[in-house]
C-alpha cells in the first residue's frame, strides 16, 4: 500500500542538438514559430498571386516577365490565360484560408502562448504537436507541387464545387492531377489540424496551473480554446469530404456526380451522385472555418487592447460568452452560402435566421470594445494601432454581412464582388490585422528583441488606408452587378467600371509593397533589434512574467500560482497601474 | 520519467507530468472520429434517395466478425483491469496483462481479416467500390472503421512490447486509454452495422 | 498619433459612405414584377448598415481621439452603464434589425420561390453547358421531348441531345441561342445542366439560380420592360466562365410570335 512520492516530471526532456532544438522540436514555442514561418511564406505567395490576378484584370494582354517559365501552358509569352487566372484564384484562396488564416493566429500564436498563458510547461501531447506541424508542412508542399505539374493547379476555386472538381480532366485544365493534389493536400492538412486541436483542448482542460480557473484565463486563451473545439469538429467533416472527392476522381465512385453528364463531348460514366452533397459537406466545414479564422484575432486584439488601454474590458466574461455563442451559432448557418444553390428554398429561410442572429454576439463584442475605449488611456504603438484597425475592419466587414444574410438580397448580390468585398474585409484584412497586432505585441517575448516602432507605424498607415482602398470599392462593384471569378471583363456592361478596377489594382500593389516593410522589420529586428525586457508593455498575463525569450520549459521548473484574473489594470479608485496574474498583490483601493 | 501517485482509495490515478491531458485527450480524439463518421452517415442519408439504390445482402461473416470484436473488447478490458488491480495492490506487475493483450490482438486481426473476406464475398457478387451508391458506402464505412481499428492494433502492439520488456513499468493510463479507444471501435462498429443493415 | 488615427478613420468612413449616399453605384434598372421588393429590402438594409457603419467608425474615431496617450495624469475610468448597457444596446439594435429585415424580407423571397408558376406561363427550357446557354421552346405541341445525353452533337447543332427520329415530340422543339420572351407574360424557365454547375443570372430581372447537374430546377419571372439584357453565368464552371453569356430579349407579344415562327423554320 505504498504511495510513490511524486516528483512532477517534465513533459519532455530538454532539447539537445540543432535538429531537436530547431527542426524536429517537441517544444510548443518552436512549433508555434514554425507554423508562423509557414504562414509567412504562404501569405507572401498568396499576395503575389493576388497581384498577378489584379494585374491581369486591368491589363489582360500585358506580359508578366518570367511567368512563361513557371507555366508555359498557363502563361504563354507571359500573358495569363483564362484558365491560369482561375488557377491563381484557386491557389490564392486555398493558401490564404488554410495556410495563413488557420495557421498564424491559431496554430502559430496559439501554440506559442496558450501553454504559457495557462501556466503549463508545454502542450499535453508534444509529439502529436510536432506531427501536426509536419503534416501541415507536407500539405503545403503537396499543394505547391500543383504549380509545377504540366497541367497546372486546379481551376475550381478554393471551394472546389463538384462536379467540376470531381469529373477529372475532361472538365478543363488543372482538373486532372492538379485537383487531386489539392484534395490530398487538404486532407493531410485536416489531419494536422485535428492533431493540433486535440492538443489545444486537452491542454486547456487538464494542464492549467494552480489557481488558473477557466474564468481567469486570458481572452485570447479562451479564443484559442473555442477555436480548437470548432476546428476539431469542422476538420473532422472536411476530411471525409475530401476522401469522397478523391474516390470519385480516382476510384470511379459517384458520391457527387449524377448520371448523364456530357463533359467535353464525353458522356461520363457515373450515376447517383449529388453535387449539392459536396456543397453541404464543404460549407458545414466552411462556415465554422471562417470563425476559426476570425476568433483568434478577436482574442488577440482584445488582449492587446486591454494592455494598450491600461484598463480591463467592461466585461471579459461577456466577451467570452459572446465568443462561445458565435462558436455555437456557427454550426447552424452554413446554408447561407447556398441560398441560390438549388436547395430547398424553405431551408434558405431557416439558415437566414441564425445568420442574422450571429450579428448579436458580434455586435456585443464590438460594443464592449468601443465602450471599453471610453475613459481609457490608449498607448499608441504598432500593436495597438493594428488592434484599433481591426475594430474598424471588423465593423466594415461585418456590416456587409447584413446584406448577404438575407436570401432575397442574396438573389441579387450572390456571386458578385460584394461577396468578395465582404469576406476580404473580414478575413483578408481584419484577421490579418489581428495577426499583425499579435506580432508586434509578442515579438519581444518570442525573440528577446524589440521591433522598430517607426517602421511598424508606417506599415500600419499604408496598410490601413490601402486595404480600405482595395476592398471598399468591391462593394460598389457588387451593387452594380460585377460578377466574381471572371478572368476578364469583356463586355460593354463592365467597361465603365474599369477605372475603379484600375484604382483597386494600384492600391493592391502599393499596399502589398508595404508588407515588405514589415518583413524587413521582422527579419532585421530578429537580429539587430534593441534587447527586450521581460515585460516591455507592462502587461499582466503570465507570458510577461517569464524571460524574453522564454526558457525551454517556460517557467524554469517553477509552477506558477494564479491569484486573480489576467487583467488587473488600475481603474479609477485603485492605486497602482497593474498587477501581474501570478502575484498575490492586490490593486489597493484608494 | 513520469510517475503516478496512486493511493488505494483513488478510483482513478492522479496523473502527472506527461500523462496529464491524456485522459481527456482520448475522449477528444473519439469525439473527432465520431464527427467524421457522422459526416459519412449524412452523406449516406443524402444519397439514399438516388435512383440506383439497390439493397445489399450482408455477408454472414460480418455477424461473426461482430462477435469477435465484442469478445476482443472483453479481453482488452481484462488486460486493463489486470494492470489496474496490480497497481492498486502496489505491485508493478506487467506480465499478467500480456496474454489478454495478445488475445485482443489476435481477435482484432481476425476481425480485420474477416472484413476482408466479407469484401471478397461482395466482389464475387459483382459489388465493388464503384458499382453503385450502396456498395460505395459499404466499402467506405467498413474500410474507414478497419483503418481506425488498425490504429488501435498498433497501440496494442506497442503495449505488448512494453509489457514484454525486461525493465520499466507500464502506467495504467496507457491501458485505460487503449481500452477506451478499443471499446469505442466496438461501439462504432455496432452503429455502422446498424446503418448498413437498415439503410444499405 | 491617436488623433491622426481618428482623423484618417473619419475620412475613410465618410469617403466610403459618400458614393452610396450620392447613388454613384446603383443596380441596373429593375424590369421584373418581383424586383421592387428586393430593391426596397436592399435600400432598407443599406440605410441600417450605413447607420451602423458610420456610427461605429465615428465613435471609434472619437474615442481614440479623446482617450489615447493622455498626458493629463487622470485615471482610466469605466463607461457608466458598463457591459450591461452594451449588451442591452446590442440586443435592442440588432434584435430589431434581425426581426425587421428577416421577417420583412421573407415576402421578397416568397415571391420568387414560394409561389408556383401560373398555369398559362410560357415554358422555356434553358440548358447550361461549358460555355454557352441554349434555350428550347416546346413548339406547337406544347411538349418538351426527352433529352438523350448520348445524342448530343454540338457540331450539328444538336445541343440538347434530341432524337426527332424516334421522339415525335422532338420534331417541333425549337432550339435557340438567345432567350426571347414576350413582355408582361410569366415565363417558367426549366433549368438543365449538361456537364457541371452553372448559374442563371439576369441583373435587371433580379433573378439568380444555380443549374445543378442531376436536379430539375426551375424559375419563374415576368419582364415588364422591353430590351436586351445579359444572362451571365455566375457559378465557376471552367476556363470559359468569364465569357459564358447569352441575351434575354424582351419583345412585344407580336414580335415574339414572329421571332418564334422564324426560329421554327430554322430548325
Amino acid at each position: 500500500m505504498e504511495e510513490t512520492s511524486v516528483q512532477p516530471a517534465h513533459v519532455h526532456a530538454p532539447p539537445e542538438g540543432f535538429i531537436r532544438k530547431h527542426v524536429f522540436s517537441l517544444d510548443h514555442k518552436v512549433i508555434g514559430k514554425q507554423y508562423y514561418g509557414l504562414a509567412l511564406v504562404a501569405v507572401f505567395m498568396g499576395m503575389t498571386l493576388s497581384w498577378l490576378m489584379r494585374f491581369h484584370l486591368v491589363w489582360p494582354t500585358a506580359k508578366v516577365p518570367g511567368l512563361d517559365l513557371l507555366s508555359p501552358a498557363g502563361a504563354p509569352g507571359g500573358i495569363i490565360t483564362p484558365e491560369y487566372y482561375l488557377s491563381l484564384l484557386t491557389m490564392h484562396g486555398t493558401l490564404m484560408v488554410f495556410f495563413v488564416l488557420t495557421n498564424a493566429p491559431f496554430a502559430g500564436f496559439g501554440n506559442y502562448f496558450l501553454p504559457i498563458q495557462i501556466g503549463a510547461e508545454d502542450m499535453a501531447f508534444p509529439r502529436f504537436n510536432m506531427m501536426s506541424f509536419w503534416a501541415t508542412l507536407a500539405a503545403f508542399l503537396v499543394l505547391v507541387l500543383a504549380f509545377f505539374i504540366p497541367d497546372g493547379p486546379p481551376i475550381s476555386g478554393w471551394t472546389a464545387y463538384a462536379p467540376l472538381s470531381a469529373v477529372g480532366k475532361d472538365a478543363g485544365p488543372g482538373l486532372g492531377w492538379g485537383q487531386s493534389l489539392w484534395a490530398i493536400s487538404i486532407a493531410v492538412f485536416c489531419i494536422g489540424q485535428l492533431l493540433g486541436s486535440l492538443n489545444f483542448i486537452a491542454t486547456t482542460l487538464d494542464l492549467r496551473a494552480k489557481g488558473m480557473t477557466f474564468m481567469r484565463m486570458p481572452i485570447c486563451t479562451w479564443a484559442w480554446f473555442i477555436t480548437s473545439c470548432i476546428a476539431l469538429l469542422a476538420f473532422a467533416v472536411l476530411l471525409p469530404a475530401c476522401l469522397l472527392l478523391l474516390l470519385d476522381r480516382m476510384a470511379g465512385t459517384s458520391f457527387f456526380i449524377p448520371s448523364g453528364l456530357v463533359v467535353s463531348d464525353r458522356l461520363q460514366n457515373h450515376a447517383g451522385g449529388s453535387p449539392l452533397l459536396w456543397q453541404h459537406l464543404f460549407w458545414f466545414f466552411g462556415h465554422p472555418e471562417v470563425y476559426i479564422a476570425i476568433l483568434p484575432a478577436v482574442g488577440i486584439v482584445s488582449h492587446v487592447l486591454i494592455t494598450s488601454m491600461r484598463k480591463p474590458m467592461l466585461s471579459a466574461k461577456v466577451l467570452i460568452y459572446s465568443m462561445l455563442s458565435i462558436g455555437f451559432l456557427s454550426w447552424m448557418v452554413w446554408g447561407h452560402h447556398m441560398f441560390v444553390s438549388g436547395m430547398n428554398p424553405f431551408s434558405s429561410l431557416l439558415f437566414s435566421f441564425p445568420t442574422l442572429t450571429i450579428t448579436i454576439p458580434a455586435t456585443i463584442i464590438t460594443l464592449i470594445w468601443l465602450g471599453s475605449l471610453y475613459g481609457a488611456n490608449i498607448q499608441i504603438t504598432s500593436a495597438s494601432l493594428f488592434a484599433l484597425g481591426f475594430v474598424s475592419m471588423f465593423v466594415s466587414g461585418g456590416v456587409s454581412g447584413f446584406f448577404l444574410a438575407q436570401p432575397s438580397i442574396d438573389i441579387y448580390l450572390h456571386a458578385t464582388y460584394f461577396v468578395v468585398g465582404h469576406f476580404h474585409m473580414v478575413m483578408g484584412v481584419a484577421a490579418i490585422f489581428g495577426i499583425l497586432s499579435g506580432t508586434y505585441f509578442w515579438f519581444p517575448k518570442m525573440s528577446g528583441r524589440m521591433m522598430n516602432e517607426t517602421l511598424g507605424k508606417l506599415h500600419f498607415w499604408i496598410t490601413f488606408v490601402g486595404t480600405y482602398c482595395i476592398f471598399m470599392p468591391f462593394h460598389y462593384l457588387g451593387i452594380v452587378g460585377n460578377i466574381r471569378r471572371y478572368s476578364s471583363f469583356v463586355n460593354d456592361f463592365m467597361a465603365p467600371l474599369m477605372p475603379l478596377h484600375k484604382f483597386v489594382s494600384i492600391a493592391a500593389f502599393v499596399t502589398g509593397a508595404a508588407q515588405f516593410i514589415f518583413l524587413y522589420n521582422l527579419i532585421h529586428s530578429r537580429f539587430r533589434g534593441k534587447p527586450a525586457p521581460d515585460n516591455p508593455w507592462n502587461a499582466t498575463s503570465l507570458e510577461w512574467s517569464i524571460p524574453s525569450p522564454p526558457p525551454w520549459d517556460n517557467f524554469g521548473g517553477k509552477h506558477p500560482v494564479i491569484y486573480h484574473d489576467p487583467y488587473q489594470y488600475g481603474v479609477k479608485g485603485s492605486k497602482g497601474d497593474f498587477v501581474m496574474q501570478d502575484s498575490p498583490e492586490q490593486l489597493a483601493s484608494g | 520519467m513520469a510517475t503516478t501517485t496512486y493511493s488505494p482509495t483513488d478510483s482513478q490515478p492522479r496523473l502527472v507530468g506527461r500523462d496529464r491531458g491524456s485522459r481527456s485527450g482520448i475522449w477528444v480524439g473519439i469525439f473527432a472520429i465520431t464527427m467524421s463518421f457522422a459526416a459519412f452517415t449524412s452523406a449516406l442519408y443524402v444519397r439514399q434517395g438516388s435512383g440506383d439504390w439497390a439493397h445489399i445482402v450482408l455477408p454472414g461473416i460480418m455477424y461473426a466478425n461482430t462477435v469477435i470484436l465484442l469478445i476482443s473488447s472483453l479481453t482488452m478490458e481484462m488486460s486493463r483491469r489486470t494492470i489496474a488491480s496490480s497497481w492498486r495492490s502496489g505491485v508493478r506487475e506487467r506480465g499478467g496483462a500480456w496474454p489478454w493483450l495478445a488475445a485482443t490482438l489476435v481477435l482484432g486481426l481476425a476481425f480485420v481479416s474477416g472484413q476482408y473476406l466479407a469484401w471478397r464475398h461482395l466482389a464475387a457478387q459483382g459489388l465493388y467500390l464503384a458499382t453503385n451508391s450502396n456498395s460505395s458506402f459499404f466499402y467506405v464505412f467498413t474500410a474507414m472503421h478497419a483503418l481506425h481499428l488498425l490504429g488501435g492494433i498498433a497501440a496494442l502492439i506497442y503495449l505488448m512490447g512494453r509489457c514484454a520488456g525486461s525493465h520499466g513499468t507500464v502506467r495504467p493510463i496507457l491501458f485505460h486509454n487503449t481500452a477506451v479507444y478499443w471499446h469505442f471501435m466496438g461501439v462504432l462498429w455496432l452503429y455502422l452495422l446498424l446503418v448498413i443493415c437498415t439503410r444499405l | 498619433m491617436g488623433k491622426l488615427f481618428a482623423i484618417i478613420l473619419t475620412i475613410i468612413a465618410l469617403a466610403s459612405a459618400y458614393p452610396i449616399v450620392v447613388h454613384k453605384y446603383v443596380q441596373p434598372v429593375d424590369i421584373s414584377t418581383h424586383g421592387h421588393a428586393i430593391d426596397e429590402q436592399l435600400s432598407d438594409t443599406m440605410a441600417e448598415a450605413g447607420f451602423a457603419f458610420l456610427g461605429a467608425q465615428l465613435l471609434l474615431a472619437f474615442f481614440v481621439w479623446k482617450f489615447s496617450n493622455r498626458k493629463d495624469g487622470s485615471k482610466v475610468t469605466h463607461l457608466p452603464g458598463g457591459a450591461k448597457l452594451m449588451v442591452a444596446t446590442a440586443f435592442i439594435l440588432v434584435g430589431t434589425e434581425v426581426l425587421a429585415l428577416g421577417v420583412l424580407g421573407q415576402k421578397a423571397w416568397a415571391d420568387v420561390y414560394f409561389t408556383p408558376p401560373k398555369p398559362d406561363a410560357l415554358q422555356v427550357q434553358a440548358q447550361a453547358g461549358q460555355f454557352a446557354f441554349y434555350f428550347r421552346y416546346p413548339g406547337a405541341d406544347g411538349k418538351f421531348a426527352p433529352l438523350h445525353p448520348d445524342k448530343i452533337d454540338e457540331g450539328n447543332g444538336n445541343y440538347f441531345g434530341l432524337d426527332p427520329a424516334n421522339d415525335v415530340d422532338a420534331r417541333d422543339d425549337i432550339v435557340t441561342g438567345e432567350l426571347a420572351i414576350p413582355i408582361n407574360r410569366e415565363i417558367h424557365l426549366l433549368m438543365h445542366a449538361k456537364d457541371v454547375g452553372h448559374s442563371f443570372y439576369v441583373r435587371e430581372l433580379r433573378i439568380q439560380q444555380d443549374f445543378v447537374p442531376g436536379l430539375d430546377l426551375s424559375l419563374h419571372f415576368t419582364a415588364t420592360q422591353p430590351g436586351r439584357y445579359e444572362i451571365v453565368c455566375t457559378q465557376l464552371c471552367g476556363l470559359g466562365h468569364y465569357n459564358m453569356k447569352a441575351y434575354l430579349n424582351v419583345l412585344s407579344q407580336e414580335d415574339f410570335d414572329k421571332w418564334l415562327k422564324e426560329k421554327a423554320t430554322e430548325q
